[in-house]
């Protein structure tokens, strides 16, 4: 990289009046990057903050309905964000390949969201409007999200409800045939459409159906089982670069296969599963991300994390992945761990009372155990760090904090706990074979979502043109923290109603110049996903992939996780570093490349978390402060509360690739707002 | 606890498979299936052995992705995916015999894994509710009764795993269909094309070679979901109404 | 290793051609059995009202309708829909088992049944059985007029007493009436809901019901004559 520096560039130098800093608060990573030039996203248009989007859209420019079918769309993954936009796009006319790695697009991970969407219908007359959506998700992600996009977010969000309802999504619904709405995640308007706890899976359905209906139009082909192994980024005869195919690998026949196209967009999803144990899918990867990564598209805040304190904490060693349960769960039961370590292994209902630390509501006596995610998850790591945590011991640790309903089930009865949480209790019961009416259950915190992801201007397009990327894939909505129900709206805003129309400002030079398998770029893409393959199956050594992946987790769960130091971070960006030697000289894949071999697609995977691990170390580093999902242990208050630097650190920090070896390259795009004021949140 | 397992292994889908024995040891109770099953490829690997292949995703009984005949049940002994199947839903020293959904609409692709590729082209017939993004009505333009709405959840809660075809004796995968026939016919939205939809579908079934449903309802007992019986008399009801309006 | 499922998409899908057309042909022409098998056995019935009661009636069956019909003209329009149900039945029956066989070449090592019934499980070979039954039950008591007892063939109602009177043949009915009753119990269930008419779980609850009454009204009516004539309280 690259040319395209200039485009995103400023002309103007907006540190030359900034305040001074205090140094020692941007010099924790200075060793392990280059500063670079700063970004500046160049498509959102100026003016009003309410008119930027129906000026953009008016902007962008068209293409002619008889040139779409002449110009190619290839797009990375079938959850919201991918189906929904491979669906419009086929619906427009382009011709579009879809692709997934699971066996059919229905499976993505949306389909396991729980809780609901969000929009800003105000059906309930509330005070809703798009304006407080907007303003609840700058201030949900603590200021560190870009306010064009999100305003355009809550926008949109409106028209998702209603194309959904279209489609046949079976919203719940009120006795008059109305639409319903609940309040979610602590805001104070009811604004979350839901299809009881399985609002994502029927929202992705309708995503999945209507991109089958095109499929049997004839507009989009699906390639299921097919992984993305690296994008083509190839200079046309002026010069310019484009993103213009991919290579993929057949995960039956194991065929490497090139596909082109004018375009390419990457709705891959999130990286949650660098951290091996999440609430992330099996198969949840940053492969197509990190691989354009490292052909030059830059990753921002790739440190902001959203770890859920309610979910199901590991049984043993063989967990191969967490469960969520809802954090209403929070409104009833009461969360304690006992208060001598003696206790941790004996039957909860035989200590007493006076045994119990019911450590939330001791601490901040006002909120209790409805403290936000973040403490909540933070006071259970350090209970458990303490050697008061309860459960099994794994690893030697117990990791599990008590959330009781024997006060709820006294208080309300059995029979209304039953009716409020009965299928959580069931799901519960199901994974730990305890029944919860009888014995407190076992929480731990969990790593869920992850707000950091490729860089996007305006228009979603990343540092490389003609890459566009949607969905959790991308940064732009969240800014450091996500509200709750404001993932499935922003899959589907950019699905649906935004990648649409910047896409077609980008096509409407198209078709591009052709290029084929010949072009060096092309030859180049496949010679390296060959030996790539041809490596992994080659070192024969002695460790499973899996066994590194699950090393590489307790590292980044350690050290990157809730909690985050100076120099935990420092040693675990050393740990990867050798972790990842060792896995490239001594990883045993077994089975061939021509066939389905999961070790071998596992492998490169890992390979590629190996690298964004260290990448979101050195990110977490270099942001000495704490906001939204990212805690510094240096930057808090006396109260323990997050503590943010605005002055030092009000920027999204895009990281560009430094080379194979090389430190990465820091630039840092500011956070302006005007139609908002930052704020210093506080709980106490 | 310790296992026998007898696992069907097939190379690739053009090859013969056959059943092979694997003893394991060491299993905790509170592992799921699918973990056992994890724990066993580590094992084979480090012998030199290659793992075996199987599909799972999400691991929280909502993808669909994974799906196993075990000792001759679909999902295994209890009304749940594969996935949230724990082993102390077993005892020390049991044999279990696991293998992957039979059906030749769904041939095998490698050892217990299985392409379902004939569910996606049954929805692509018009499993879906034709409307261009954008074109939709204000949502509260469209009233649905809560009863008609509930029961649209109710079905459309099927998350395409396979295993009702896998269960029935006759390869049908009539549940499956009428989940979603029940589901779009249920709602004012889907009545355009419900005449169109149900014939196209059912087509398409019987073309991909699933068998013909005999109403015996091994489908809705192997149903991770529940969906009911119902389904399929709804189906047939709408086929019947598509066949006297002359489609 | 089987066929591999075609990933092409069907045009022009139409839905007489399809499998659930056929289970409405299979359901349609079952009723028809239903209905005929009650009037069957209400002819049976009139046995208990003594000998000539029951020849009067097998006499007026030919002669009903006279002189707008001819002699026997009801019995061969009944005869002629019976003979259009069968072909049905056994046309669906033969085209949808033989698209089950094929739906699963490669069977399972273990395969257990959870839900369904033993008559349900038994519908294929137990129609063969009836088919075969049937066969007989005509050269026995139509076509052949067979006496195995070595009496006259000429008298109805002595023809039954006849062949009841012999334990065996009696034991033959009674298999066939097991037969039938099983293939009532599922049939009926399945034709109602093939029909459509189980929607929702009462009606689903009450279509069952309404098999197990059928299946045990038919075949106990039925299986009330040979046992009266084997146990002498009709002779």
């Amino acid at each position: 990289m690259t040319d395209s520096h200039s485009e995103f560039s400023s002309d103007v130098d907006s540190h030359a009046d900034a305040p001074t800093i205090d140094p020692d608060l941007i010099d924790d990573a200075v060793d392990y990057f280059i500063p670079g030039e700063p970004l500046v996203d160049t498509k959102a248009p100026s003016g009003p903050i309410a008119d930027r989007w129906s000026t953009r859209k008016f902007e962008a420019k068209l293409v002619n309905p008889a040139n779409r079918r002449k110009l190619s769309i290839i797009i990375v993954g079938t959850g919201l964000a991918g189906a929904s936009a491979a669906a419009t796009l086929g619906e427009a006319g382009y011709n579009v390949k879809s692709f997934c790695y699971q066996d059919s697009p229905r499976r993505a991970h949306s389909i396991a969201a729980q809780g609901g969407i969000n929009a800003a219908k105000n059906y309930k007359e509330d005070g809703d409007s798009v304006h407080r959506l907007f303003y609840d998700t700058v201030k949900g992600g603590d200021y560190r999200s870009r306010e064009s996009n999100v305003y355009r977010l809550a926008e949109v969000s409106t028209n998702i409800i209603d194309q959904c309802v279209a489609q046949g999504v079976p919203f719940a619904r009120e006795y008059g045939g109305l639409l319903d709405n609940r309040s979610f995640g602590g805001v104070q308007v009811s604004r979350t459409f839901y299809a009881r706890g399985q609002t994502g899976q029927q929202l992705l359905i309708g995503a999945y159906q209507a991109l089958e209906r095109q499929v049997a139009a004839g507009t989009v082909t699906t390639y299921a089982r097919h992984e993305m192994l690296e994008v083509i980024v190839a200079d046309d005869s002026s010069g310019q670069r484009r993103a213009r195919g991919i290579i993929a690998r057949d995960m039956v026949t194991g065929e490497v296969q090139t596909h082109l196209a004018d375009v390419v967009v990457l709705a891959s999803g999130g990286y949650g599963n660098v951290f091996y144990l999440s609430t992330n899918a099996m198969g949840c990867n940053v492969t197509a991300a990190w691989r354009a990564h490292r052909k030059g598209a830059y990753m921002a805040n790739p440190c902001y994390t959203q770890i859920h304190p309610t979910c199901i904490p590991v049984s043993g060693s063989h967990q191969s992945k967490l469960t969520l349960m809802s954090e209403s769960l929070r409104n009833d039961g009461r969360i304690w761990v006992p208060k001598r370590k003696e206790d941790c292994a004996k039957d909860p209902r035989e200590i007493p009372e006076e045994d119990r630390d019911y450590y939330l509501e001791r601490i901040y006596p006002s909120f209790g155990n409805l403290v936000p995610r973040d403490i909540a998850s933070r006071a259970a790591k350090y209970q458990c760090d303490d050697g008061r945590g309860v459960g099994p011991e794994v690893d030697g640790v117990r990791r599990g904090v008590y959330l009781d309903f024997a006060d709820a089930i006294a208080r309300l009865g059995r029979d209304a706990v039953e009716a409020k949480y009965g299928n959580l209790f069931d799901m519960y019961a199901r994974i730990t074979g305890e029944d919860p009416y009888e014995v407190p259950m076992r929480i731990y915190p969990a790593v869920h979502y992850v707000m950091g992801g490729l860089w996007v201007d305006y228009d979603l397009q990343s540092t490389i043109p003609g890459l566009f990327v949607t969905g959790e894939a991308n940064f732009s909505d969240h800014g450091a923290n996500r509200l709750g129900a404001s993932a499935l709206m922003q899959g589907l805003a950019d699905g649906y109603f935004v990648l649409p129309h910047t896409i077609r400002d980008y096509l409407a030079d198209g078709p591009f110049e052709k290029i084929d398998e010949s072009h060096p770029a092309v030859v180049e893409a496949r010679t390296s996903v060959e030996e790539r393959i041809n490596h992994f199956l080659t070192v024969n050594g002695t460790r499973s992939v899996d066994s590194y992946h699950r090393e590489l987790g307790n590292i980044m769960w350690e050290y990157c996780g809730m909690e985050r130091t100076e120099d935990g971070l420092k040693k675990a960006i050393d740990l990867i570093r050798t972790l990842k030697d060792d896995f490239y000289r001594n990883v045993k894949v077994l089975g061939t490349a021509d066939s389905l071999n999961q070790s071998l697609e596992k492998a490169g995977r890992v390979a590629d978390f190996l690298e964004l691990g260290e990448l979101m170390c050195i990110d977490a580093l270099n942001r000495r402060e704490s906001c939204g999902g990212h805690f510094r242990a240096e930057s808090q208050t006396e109260d323990g509360e997050a503590l943010r630097h605005d002055d030092a650190f009000a920027y999204v920090a895009a990281w560009e690739w430094g080379g194979e070896g090389e430190k990465p390259i820091l630039h840092k795009e500011d956070l302006v707002y005007t139609a908002i004021e930052m704020k210093q949140r506080s709980y106490k | 606890m310790k296992l026998t397992l007898k696992i069907w292994r097939q190379p690739n889908a053009a090859s013969t498979g056959a059943m092979h024995t694997y003893e394991l040891d060491g299993v905790s109770p509170d592992m799921s299936f699918l973990e056992m099953l994890d724990v066993l490829n580590e094992d084979l690997n480090a012998k030199g052995e290659e793992p075996i292949a199987f599909d799972s995703d999400c691991r929280e009984g909502i993808c669909g992705m994974c799906g196993l005949m075990i000792n001759g049940q679909a999902h295994g002994p209890e009304v749940t995916t594969t996935c949230q199947l724990h082993m102390r839903s077993f005892e020390d020293g049991d044999e279990i015999v696991i293998e992957p959904w039979r059906a030749d609409a769904f041939p095998v692709l490698k050892d217990l894994c299985v392409d379902r590729g004939a569910f996606d082209r049954i929805i692509q017939q018009g499993g879906y509710i034709s409307v261009n993004t954008g074109s939709a009505p204000e949502a509260h333009s469209i009233q649905v009764p809560k009863d008609a709405a509930d029961r649209a959840f109710d079905v459309a809660t099927c998350i395409g795993c396979g295993a009702c075809v896998a269960a029935c004796p006759n390869g049908s995968a009539s549940l499956f269909m009428g989940a979603k026939i029940t589901h779009l016919g249920e709602l004012p939205q889907g009545q355009a094309e419900r005449d169109s939809r149900v014939v196209n579908m059912v087509g398409q079934h019987d073309h991909e070679g699933f068998g013909g449903c005999t109403n015996i309802g091994e489908c809705t007992a192997a149903c991770p979901k529940e969906i009911p019986l119902d389904v399929i008399s709804q189906l047939n009801r709408d086929l019947r109404t598509a066949l006297r309006h002359g489609h | 290793m089987t066929s591999v499922a075609t990933p092409t998409l069907v045009k022009g899908a139409r839905a007489a051609r399809s499998t659930i057309a056929l289970k409405l042909l299979m359901a349609v022409s079952g009723l028809v059995f239903i209905g005929y098998l009650l009037l069957h056995m209400y002819g049976n019935l009139k046995v208990f009202a003594g000998h000539d009661a029951f020849n009067e009636y097998a006499h007026h069956l030919r002669t009903f309708g006279e002189p707008m019909l001819p002699y026997t003209g009801l019995l061969w329009i009944i005869r002629l829909v019976l003979i259009v149900a069968l072909v049905a039945h056994v046309a669906s029956f033969v085209a949808l088992a033989a698209r089950a066989s094929k739906a699963r070449t490669q069977k399972y090592a273990v395969k257990k049944n959870i839900a369904s019934t033993l008559s349900s499980r038994t519908m294929r070979w137990g129609g063969v059985a009836l088919f075969i039954f049937v066969v007989w039950h005509l050269i026995h008591f139509t076509i052949g007029k067979v006496n195995p007892a070595g009496g006259p063939t000429n008298d109805p109602y002595n023809l039954m007493v006849d062949s009841f009177s012999l334990w065996w043949m009696t034991v033959i009915y009674l298999l066939a009436l097991v037969a039938l009753g099983l293939h009532l119990h599922h049939g009926t269930w399945s034709a109602l809901q093939t029909l459509g008419l189980t929607g929702n779980a009462r009606a689903r609850a009450r279509a069952k019901r309404l098999g197990v009454v059928i299946a045990v009204l038919i075949a106990g009516g039925f299986a009330l004559v040979p046992l009266s004539v084997l146990f002498g309280l009709v002779d």
